[in-house]
């Protein structure tokens, strides 16, 4: 009756985020006295899969199918369906991400298991099986009861962080019965944004709204950024104005993130920008409004033109840094 | 081709949320309903111009809800769309919702099923995905831009870190986001039509909840915003370190 949990990985290392997945699971199997099968799939070596021990999985399961290096979702949630039966799984665990919405809820589907998407602690067993979730788009969480026996939960990224601890998970190899069908969709193209950091996955975003005056002006926003070893975001107008692509919309009807710091450039923060970033452990502020609602949202705050005070900011960093290193 | 569009009503962007019953009631008082942005926006629109451009030959519109729901339907029908289906039942339990729509729609025959990324209300991201699977279908999630040629649909989609082109044939299911369509207005002629479009109630399937939500809880506040000078960035970095721990 083990944890199960999907471990993601690109070019054949796992992800921070997974390595946090499977160590929310290893606290979940604790509390339930069982113990955690995380499942990889596509091209990885063993090396890699044993490492998983060191965030609390007991067993690896692997599919080392070539097809998988693709998210097909019904291949995936075949896969994560066969790895929780033969495991006698009660609880499976993805991420919130692209890839866990696009599984997590075909396996609850299959499974006929209650489902909750985007949680933000443990679940709290004391009482049922309650995960404690974000809702209408941060502005408040919901406590959610599963009372189906399998459930399946999506974790939101950077919730916890990561503490690496010791040992090696043994590692199987999973048999999985595909069908041609669950190979439906065909890759024609990727493209992967390169030397960037993901946003969904970024622990420092910073952020430019329309105080920036115009795209020619974000080199000040990618410079700072740049300083930081940040990923860069942008209010909604900046997106709907073509100034920046739509991807790095943060806000109620763009992206939702939770960042360790999020500095806000120019952006008067809108409750519908807030409900995108409040999850965000320390806000940072720069505006030239004294009355832009964002100061009540921020811990630190800068008053301030963001033209002056982004390349002393950067110079700062910089500074800071090299007194660092 | 026959495309369903699932839709949402959830509250207006601008609401301000508050909670009664001690914390486990949504307080609607004085709330304006609108439809999820990314179905309306993306789904509906897009939709509606497949038909226009004689790709789709009909477009239907589904919800789950009372019928408090219904003036929702009618604005989104009055931006287009053939007729409206309501499955006349209410749960935020995303399996029920999912599960009365596939319920309703296996027997209809659709071959492209849209729905938004998620709701902005509950936030799951599961609805679409889950038809996928009780329908048997495909799915395609995170969808910023749709193609249809024969019975071949291609979609450019986000991914972990990146984008992706990715061809698949009908039936599917696709959740939409920004970049599929552009928003519309609804017109006088289109919201004068809508008043006399069908819009069927259809009672529901006995399914189960399988989750429930028993509480809710508003963020902790912020203890108050420590100005810096703006000639003092050194400070704020400083600060960052020592006493955020965020660098």
């Amino acid at each position: 009756m083990s944890v199960i949990v999907l471990a993601e990985h690109a070019q054949g290392a796992f992800k921070k985020k997974s390595q946090e997945a499977v160590q929310y699971a290893s606290r979940i199997a604790a509390a339930m006295g069982t113990t955690v099968t995380a499942v990889a799939a596509g091209n990885i070596s063993a090396d890699e899969l044993r490492t998983l021990g060191a965030y609390g999985a007991q067993k690896v399961l692997h599919v080392a199918d070539a097809r998988l290096d693709d998210l097909n979702s019904r291949a995936y949630s075949r896969m994560l369906v066969t790895a929780a039966q033969q495991e006698g799984a009660k609880v499976i665990i993805c991420l919130h991400d692209t890839t866990g919405k696009a599984v997590a809820p075909r396996v609850a589907a299959r499974l006929k298991a209650g489902m909750v998407g985007g949680a933000v602690a443990d679940p709290v067993m004391s009482n049922g099986f309650t995960v404690k979730k974000s809702v209408f788009s941060g502005k408040a969480f919901a406590n959610v009861s599963i009372t189906s026996d399998v459930k399946v939960i999506t974790l939101m990224p950077n919730t916890f962080g990561v503490k690496k601890g010791e040992g090696d998970a043994t590692v199987e190899s999973l048999s999985v019965a595909f069908d041609a069908a669950d190979f439906g969709v065909a890759v024609k193209e990727v493209s992967k944004a390169s030397g960037s950091v993901p946003l969904s996955e970024a622990e420092l975003v910073v952020s430019g709204g329309r105080g920036l005056k115009g795209p020619e002006n974000w080199g000040l926003i990618e410079n700072l950024a740049a300083e930081l070893g940040a990923a860069t975001a942008c209010s909604r107008p900046v997106a709907d104005s073509h100034w920046r692509p739509h991807h790095e919309h943060v806000g109620q009807t763009g992206g939702t993130i939770r960042p360790n710091l999020y500095i806000a450039a120019g952006i008067s923060g809108a409750i519908q920008h807030l409900a995108g970033v409040n999850g965000s452990k320390t806000i940072v502020v720069i505006n030239k409004d004294p009355e832009a609602p964002f100061f009540k949202a921020a811990d630190y705050g800068v008053l301030g033109d963001v033209f002056e005070v982004l390349p002393r900011l950067t110079d700062a960093v910089k500074k800071w840094k090299a007194a660092h290193s | 081709m026959k495309i369903l569009v699932c839709l949402c009503p959830v509250p207006d962007t601008t609401t301000k949320i508050a909670f009664s019953d001690n914390n486990t009631t949504f307080n609607t008082a004085g709330v304006t309903f609108i439809i999820n942005p990314y179905d309306e926006w993306y789904s509906l629109v897009r939709a509606l111009e497949l038909k226009e451009a004689g790709t789709a030959t009909a477009v239907h519109l589904v919800t789950v809800g009372k019928a408090d729901a219904e003036p929702v339907i009618r604005k989104a029908l009055a931006l287009g769309g053939d007729e409206a289906i309501r499955i006349d039942t209410d749960s935020n339990d995303p399996y029920v919702v999912a599960a009365q729509i596939a319920e309703f729609a296996k027997s209809e025959g659709y071959d492209m099923v849209l729905c938004g990324k998620e709701s902005i209300d509950y936030n799951n991201g599961t609805v679409g995905a889950m038809l996928a699977e009780l329908l048997d279908m495909n799915y395609l999630g995170f969808v910023s831009k749709i193609d249809v040629a024969g019975k071949t649909v291609t979609v450019k989609r986000e991914i972990d870190g990146g984008e992706e082109t990715d061809a698949c044939d009908m039936p599917l299911v696709i959740s939409c986001q920004k970049g599929v369509a552009e928003a519309r207005i609804p017109n006088m002629r289109g919201i004068m039509a809508a008043r006399t479009k069908p819009l069927k109630v259809v009672a529901p399937a006995a399914i189960e909840n399988l989750s429930a939500i028993v509480s809710y809880e508003m963020p902790p506040a912020k203890t108050g915003v420590k100005m810096i000078a703006t000639d003092n960035m050194d400070e704020l970095v400083n600060l960052l370190h020592t006493e955020a721990k965020v660098i």
